[in-house]
């Protein structure tokens, strides 16, 4: 009996403890999602209010789009995350392929090769990456981001994705082979649909420090015409610092597509962490 | 790797063709990761080792390295920078590592409901964007806004808050205590990890012999995930000597007040791209990268070499 209500208890402090760090992490994006919808006397005088009919005003929103070139800056992060993470996944999973299928000289070299990425940032290298891009004329152009940011995701793409592959069952593979596909066929037909959980999982971890980075988008891409939403949202905020209607609305854009995102793969990305992909 | 049998190897005595398909498979990868990332690393670091003297590039062997931790002008700078870096760097291990170790403990009881709920909502800022974590929190520690004074009075703790981001002393704590705050979700998740793998039959002994809750969790559990602590640890690391972003957001690239908040990553950005009335130094830059560079890979060689070693894997 006692030992029930310890347990109890046990649990009591357990939930609470956790709802208070969970309260911690949510709190401030609440805060700035309910400020942002009221209008600038409010903000000030209760910032815990949720907005009412009285003080909901969208002003900060109509400053945003009418001073911001936020589509733009919307769609070049768009376009360098769907391309980089297509060009991760494709040449990261031919890579990986040709490191676990076939036994070659060179073999574990190349792996290593491959895997000080891992844990070298790319970063430390920008100084010769401006001068590479000043010299091939790629700077300003989304083409330079998506460079790097392919370069950036490899290695851990081929680390995770060779992993996989191991797994895959080898009498499928010779089936084929006996039944006349070329290993090309093999890759693409026979084993790429079998990893594409591994897949997914590689797709999230690339995802989240492309559409987050701010260093190369300021160093490689600072032109109007191609800021990310990033870069687009950290300048348009230092312009309009004392606008506080126009800075929380300009956080609350910058926010949306990343919850939406994590409310629809939050159960892929937690499985991928747990399920041992970054071991 | 040599575990995977090979169904050329096996066809025996048949001479084969070359196997051009691996190099295909290879390639691209091959191409970009070097193009982009391994030539201009090497190249940086060759670049550390030339400076310009009279308008052309000459080389100056450790010179720039000799500048950079003597001459007046650089020394101050890089050591603050240094010191700070290390500040933020033990700021991580001693509050965020702890923090997510303790939500693993308790996300991963048994029959624990909302865990599910819970792990969402923790791992949540981890996704945002450092320019919106930095900003945010730029409003709510400002004395403009009042929400922290707010907040800090309903716990009766008012007279305490001061405007902390803008004071030298307490700058680069607010700084650190942010940056843990958006990224201790993934300790969090990594050593849940760590935790689901424990076999239930290691536990159900240790119950048997009567080593339950906090001895259980010391004795049994702690010892078994010192692998998945190691592996934060040097992702902390890694991330703390390379971390520029936030810094940036919130202090700007000066990392005011009066250098408070210098690490080595914007220190990087100053020197080499330069700021206001200071001009870009390519040299310079790619010495204090180079430098980044040597701590990084002393810090993961110790890892792979002397920590991950030492410590004792289980298999189950």
């Amino acid at each position: 009996m006692s030992k029930a209500r310890a347990s109890l208890t046990r649990t009591s402090l357990v939930h609470l403890a956790l709802i208070s760090y969970a309260v911690i992490s949510i709190f401030p994006v609440f805060l700035t999602l309910i400020n942002s919808m009221k209008d600038r006397n409010a903000i000030f005088r209760n910032p815990m209010q949720i907005p009412t009919p009285k003080t909901f005003d969208l002003v900060g929103y109509y400053t945003v789009l009418g001073q911001g070139d936020f589509a733009t800056y919307f769609q070049n992060s768009f376009i360098v995350t769907v391309v980089s993470i297509a060009l991760v996944l494709l040449f990261g999973a031919m890579a990986a392929f040709a490191l676990s299928e076939y036994r070659f000289r060179g073999n574990t070299l190349m792996g290593l090769y491959l895997a000080i990425g891992i844990m070298i940032p790319i970063r430390l290298g920008t100084v010769a990456i401006l001068q590479g891009m000043v010299a091939t004329g790629l700077v300003n152009t989304l083409t330079a981001l998506v460079l790097v940011y392919t370069a950036q995701g490899i290695p851990l793409a081929v680390f995770i994705l060779s992993e996989f592959m191991r797994t895959v069952s080898d009498d499928l593979k010779n089936a084929g082979r006996i039944d006349g596909l070329s290993e090309y066929s093999i890759f693409f037909r026979l084993v790429l649909p079998l990893v594409r959980p591994a897949m997914a999982t590689v797709a999230v971890f690339t995802m989240i420090p492309i559409w987050n980075d701010l260093w190369f988008p300021l160093i490689l891409a600072p032109s109007e015409a191609t800021k990310t939403v990033t870069l687009g949202s950290q300048i348009f905020i230092g312009q309009f610092v004392t606008n506080w209607n126009a800075v929380l609305a300009a956080l609350s854009l910058a926010i949306l597509p990343v919850l939406i995102l994590y409310f629809i793969f939050s159960r892929q990305l937690i499985r991928g962490i747990t399920s041992g992909a970054v071991k | 790797m040599s575990d995977t049998p090979s169904t050329h190897d096996t066809t025996g005595p048949i001479k084969r063709p070359t196997r051009w398909h691996i190099g295909v498979f290879l390639l691209p990868a091959f191409i970009v990761y070097s193009a982009v990332m391994i030539l201009p690393l090497i190249e940086t670091l060759r670049l550390s080792l030339f400076n310009t003297v009279d308008g052309q590039s000459t080389f100056v062997g450790l010179g720039n390295f000799q500048v950079l931790f003597g001459d007046e002008r650089w020394a101050d700078d890089f050591w603050n920078a240094l010191k700070n870096n290390v500040i933020f760097f033990i700021i991580h291990m001693l509050v965020q590592n702890p923090i997510g170790v303790a939500l693993a403990a308790m996300l991963s009881l048994p029959k624990l409901r909302f865990a599910a709920a819970y792990r969402t909502a923790i791992f949540l800022p981890t996704l945002l964007s450092f320019v919106i974590v930095g900003f945010i929190w730029k409003l709510i520690l400002s004395p403009i806004w009042g929400v922290s004074p707010y907040l800090m009075d309903l716990v009766g703790l008012k007279s305490f808050f001061s405007p902390w981001l803008g004071k030298p002393n307490s700058a680069l704590i607010a700084v650190s205590l942010i940056s843990v705050w958006q990224y201790v979700g993934i300790p969090m998740m990594l050593i849940y990890a760590a935790l689901l793998n424990i076999p239930e039959e290691v536990i159900e002994a240790a119950e048997c012999d009567g080593v339950t809750g906090w001895s259980q969790f010391w004795k049994i559990k702690l010892p078994l995930i010192l692998p998945a602590i190691g592996i934060i640890s040097i992702l902390t690391f890694v991330g703390n000597f390379n971390a520029f972003d936030l810094v940036y957001t919130v202090q700007g690239a000066l990392a005011g007040p009066d250098g408070a908040t210098d690490i080595l990553g914007t220190l990087l950005y100053r020197t080499f791209f330069g700021f206001q009335l200071q001009l870009g130094d390519r040299s310079m830059g790619a010495t204090i990268a180079t430098v980044m560079f040597l701590i990084i890979l002393a810090g993961v060689s110790l890892y792979l070499f002397v920590i991950q070693r030492r410590i004792r894997r289980y298999q189950f």
